[in-house]
């Protein structure tokens, strides 16, 4: 693999399987990714699609089965250290070191990475301040709450000033107005260049912070663009989906030659349309119910969004 | 519920590497762990050595003090060589409690390490190889151990009753030292063996089957050669690692005593230090990679 300068992440044909009994678990099956210097790029999927497998190999901790992963042009595997020394992580769980303080933490982890002593602690003054924590510098990282133990990892992971910032589901379990503040935090560090990758079963984390979103399921990229890229690819905006309580109504059937819809699926029970020009088309499918003597049982419309590419790529509802 | 000030989203925290960016050394990173481990060490020092030092504490006690003042001076046979109990004891006692130490040093955070939030990764994501990590909670143990023992010293110089002193004599100072380093080594060494393949939930299990009759049957409480009257023990006693360390001790503190010769205990400690680190490495790495 060739290092090139523009390119902080990049995996080709990535594959992990898991051993056990029955083969083992296939978690990762064939993930291509590239994550250009400065860009915040997010891995969008439902749990278990392979999210923390893949950053779990990007820094260094999970060995690929198969396939190449690289970091600043660093093979993760044979130059783990190379790639480790240019990037902070910051897990799901809460990996503080509960023998020291909040300030020790920092201390310590920039002394792991070269600083000396004088530079270390000034450094984890500063992050303390800047992340709004000074006045739990002494604390045990234990006592502190659910936000401000993520802010925490998130300094920690910054003491050394990495190329690359990982951060593995980084508000799941946390109440919503700390979420939002700690998407405040993380768009302040895009602005000031750092680049980002994280991974969210939030498909509105993807769209509210994220330049570009590969969206995983079952150990594959099922797409990778700008938000509004997989938007737009999709070829549907909006998605709606009604369901009768017996055979989906003829006049429903025909409705895929009109124009302004791309797609129309229909299901035991139940039709599901994808069209660009939606307006009147939910009550249009609600009447033609009642000509057909079936009664609707439930009626949505999605307005375009991520969740609906989801569907379109996928066939199936998201499922957090 | 938290709230951050607005200057936190907006803040210089993660620039790209400045000019100034540190390229850490492996030994650098290893000394700033080791630093950690001190650091750590002194917070908990009470803490962490109390128990290990209360068992040789109450067994002198007991044993070099109470009983004889009570008449039990039958255990005051050691060796054969006229000896008192109490110059049995020492370097039984220190060899045992660096030996406790060393596994306890490694085993108890190293199951709150891999299993509990799985914090390993946070040391593991240090600019280390994996296998250098292994190599040092091996001498951040070893270390513990080591003060363990030393602490351990003056219980046993100092508790005992009249006319019952320990004789030590150390006639060969760079062979004590060799044997206390090598010994903290090869029980942290094995600690971290330990604590990589046994499942968390069975930690009771190591105590009660392994390093209890490990310490029983340690030669703490006679010297090896003494046991040629139960043949078959003193056969089987060489598995256990703890013996070559309370005789090496014997040898450099109590040389008067019957002890293994130098090529025996040397050989052994030399050779099992060895083995246990490397194989501690390999175990500890697949736990760490998955």
């Amino acid at each position: 693999m060739t290092p090139s300068p523009e390119i902080a992440v990049r995996t080709v044909d990535l594959h992990k399987t898991y051993s056990g009994p029955r083969g083992g678990v296939q978690a990762v099956r064939g993930i291509d990714l590239e994550v250009r210097h400065g860009e915040f790029f997010g891995l969008l999927g439902p749990n278990g699609a392979g999210k923390s497998t893949t950053i779990g190999m990007l820094t260094t901790l999970v060995v690929p089965t198969a396939g190449e992963a690289s970091v600043c042009g660093y093979d993760v595997v044979k130059r783990s250290v190379d790639v480790k020394r240019r990037i902070g992580m910051v897990s799901q769980n809460n990996t503080l070191d509960s023998d020291l303080t909040a300030f020790e933490n920092l201390e310590f982890r920039g002394r792991f990475f070269g600083l000396g002593a004088r530079d270390a602690r000034r450094r984890a003054d500063e992050l303390l301040e800047m992340f709004g924590l000074t006045e739990r510098r002494g604390g045990n990282p234990f006592e502190l709450s659910g936000g401000q133990a993520k802010r925490l990892m998130i300094c920690r992971a910054l003491v050394h000033r990495p190329e690359v910032l990982f951060l593995d589901e980084p508000t799941a379990g946390l109440d919503p107005q700390t979420r939002v503040n700690l998407w405040e935090v993380l768009r302040g560090l895009q602005a000031e260049g750092q680049t980002i990758l994280l991974t969210t079963h939030y498909m509105e984390e993807a769209e509210a912070l994220c330049d570009r979103v590969a969206v995983v399921d079952h150990g594959r990229v099922l797409a990778s663009d700008t938000v509004d890229g997989l938007k737009g690819s999709t070829g549907a905006d909006t998605v709606i989906t009604v369901s009768y309580d017996g055979d989906v109504p003829d006049g429903v059937r025909a409705l895929d030659r009109r124009d302004g819809i791309s797609k129309v699926e229909l299901g035991e029970g139940q039709v599901r349309v994808f069209a660009t020009a939606p307006d009147g088309l939910l009550g249009e499918l609600v009447t033609a119910a009642a000509s057909a003597g079936v009664t609707v049982t439930d009626a949505s419309q999605l307005r375009p969004s991520l969740e609906t590419a989801f569907l379109t790529l996928t066939g199936r509802e998201y499922r957090e | 519920m938290t709230t951050i000030s607005p200057a936190a989203g907006t803040s210089a925290a993660g620039r790209p590497p400045a000019p100034h960016v540190p390229r850490p050394t492996l030994a650098r990173t290893f000394l700033a762990m080791m630093a950690r481990e001190l650091r750590v060490l002194r917070k908990n020092f009470v803490s962490t050595f109390v128990r290990v030092l209360m068992q040789p504490l109450m067994f002198v006690f007991v044993f070099a003090y109470v009983l004889p003042k009570i008449g039990g001076g039958a255990m005051a046979a050691g060796g054969g060589s006229g000896a008192t109990f109490a110059t049995v004891l020492v370097p039984g006692l220190v060899g045992s409690s660096i030996v406790m130490q060393g596994v306890m040093a490694v085993v108890f955070p190293l199951m709150m390490e891999l299993n509990w939030q799985r914090s390993i990764t946070d040391r593991a994501l240090a600019p280390l190889p994996v296998p250098l990590l292994a190599v040092q909670k091996i001498a951040a143990a070893g270390l513990q151990a080591l003060i363990g023992g030393l602490l351990v010293f003056p219980a046993v110089l100092f508790i005992h009753a009249d006319g019952q002193a320990p004789s030590v004599h150390v006639d060969n100072w760079p062979v004590l030292v060799l044997v206390l380093v090598l010994g903290s080594l090869m029980a942290s060494a094995g600690g971290l063996l330990l604590g990589t393949l046994i499942d968390p939930q069975k930690v009771q299990v190591l105590f009660a089957l392994v390093l209890m009759p490990m310490s029983m049957l340690g030669c703490v409480y006679y010297p090896w050669a003494a046991l040629d009257h139960v043949r078959w023990l003193q056969i089987v006693t060489l598995l256990n690692p703890m013996v070559y360390v309370n005789e090496g001790l014997r040898a450099a503190l109590t040389p008067q005593m019957d002890h293994m010769s130098f090529w025996a205990y040397m050989g052994v400690l030399v050779v099992s230090t060895a083995l246990l680190t490397w194989s501690a490495t390999r175990t500890f790495t697949k736990r760490v990679l998955t």
